[in-house]
């Protein structure tokens, strides 16, 4: 039987579909979710993807973050649920309290889509596995609110601890600080980063096929645990 | 009941983008004078008085700002209870 991955759906969430395509494409089965469920129906991982979640009122993410879904997701995530959240879904964890920092708006004010390199900084979370430290991916980035900020203390931490996950190969685009693109939690099971590795998983509608890594990875670690 | 204000605005250290873009348009409106802009956000909440302090303290510290980038005033305005 293969590992059930939740796909979260809210008002305004656009990357659902994607995402649920490359939790199948990597060899799951993808579970849809609503906002107003309490109930994960026994998924074994949640992907929280991007979008405009309630028209991204009040802060990016932040209505989200406070949504009936996320009750269950927040708990389910600190007792070790993998948790994967892409764009809007990363501000969501952040907003949300899974991960650390915050997401404002892109430094050039512009919104920014197109393709771009990430490098691989940890390749031990349960989302990156199968990916190499250090080698370079592929990807689009699209996203208006994308610029990573922390504080110093937070940033000791992250860094100390290898809980950056993905940087931006060249300069950041959106101004991130230490051009960071994605990070994870201390236990390396919640992930988020801004460009959208589930836009990248065939050749036919992406850029590459490097993001399918990121879903290849938690499903192989959910089977082996199985 | 009481009007409640809370002022949210960027931290001083994070950079912002939409503030300078509009003390740039004063500039080209020949407004001299003003050295730095910042934007922020302005709730204005009608609220029991029974309501405490505190709780409109964590109402603005946990929903109506993100404490890792900004930072906000809680302001009880009198007089205009009903």
């Amino acid at each position: 039987m293969s590992a059930r991955v939740g796909v979260i759906t809210f008002p305004g969430t656009l990357d659902d579909v994607d995402a649920a395509r490359a939790v199948r494409y990597a060899g799951g089965e993808a579970v849809s979710l609503w906002h107003r469920d309490t109930d994960l129906q026994g998924v074994d991982a949640v992907v929280v993807p991007g979008g405009f979640s309630y028209g991204d009122y009040l802060r990016a993410g932040a209505i989200a973050a406070r949504s009936p879904v996320m009750g269950p997701v927040v708990d389910a995530a600190q007792r070790g649920l993998p948790v994967l959240g892409i764009c809007n879904g990363f501000q969501i964890l952040c907003e949300a309290g899974l991960l650390p920092g915050a997401l404002v708006r892109n430094a050039g004010l512009r919104f920014i889509c197109r393709e771009i390199r990430l490098r691989v900084e940890n390749a031990t979370t349960a989302w990156t596995s199968d990916l190499t430290a250090g080698a370079e991916i592929t990807v689009p980035l699209k996203s208006g609110e994308g610029r990573f900020v922390a504080d110093d203390e937070t940033f000791a931490r992250l860094e100390g601890e290898g809980q950056v996950v993905f940087r931006y190969a060249e300069t950041a685009p959106n101004g991130a600080l230490r051009d960071v693109a994605g990070v994870c939690s201390a236990d390396g099971r919640v992930v988020g980063l801004m460009p959208h590795p589930e836009h990248a998983i065939d050749a036919l509608t992406g850029p590459s096929t490097d993001g399918l890594g990121l879903f290849t990875s938690v499903l192989a670690r959910l089977t082996a645990a199985a | 009941m009481a009007r409640v204000i809370v002022d949210v605005l960027p931290k001083a250290e994070i950079l912002d983008p939409q503030g300078q873009a509009v003390a740039r348009a004063m500039g080209r409106l020949g407004v001299t004078g003003v050295a730095d802009v910042r934007q922020g956000k302005h709730f204005v909440l009608e609220v029991d008085d029974a309501v405490p302090d505190a709780e409109l303290e964590r109402i603005a510290g946990t929903l109506l700002a993100n404490p890792v980038m900004e930072e906000w005033i809680v302001r009880r305005e009198t007089g205009t209870g009903a």
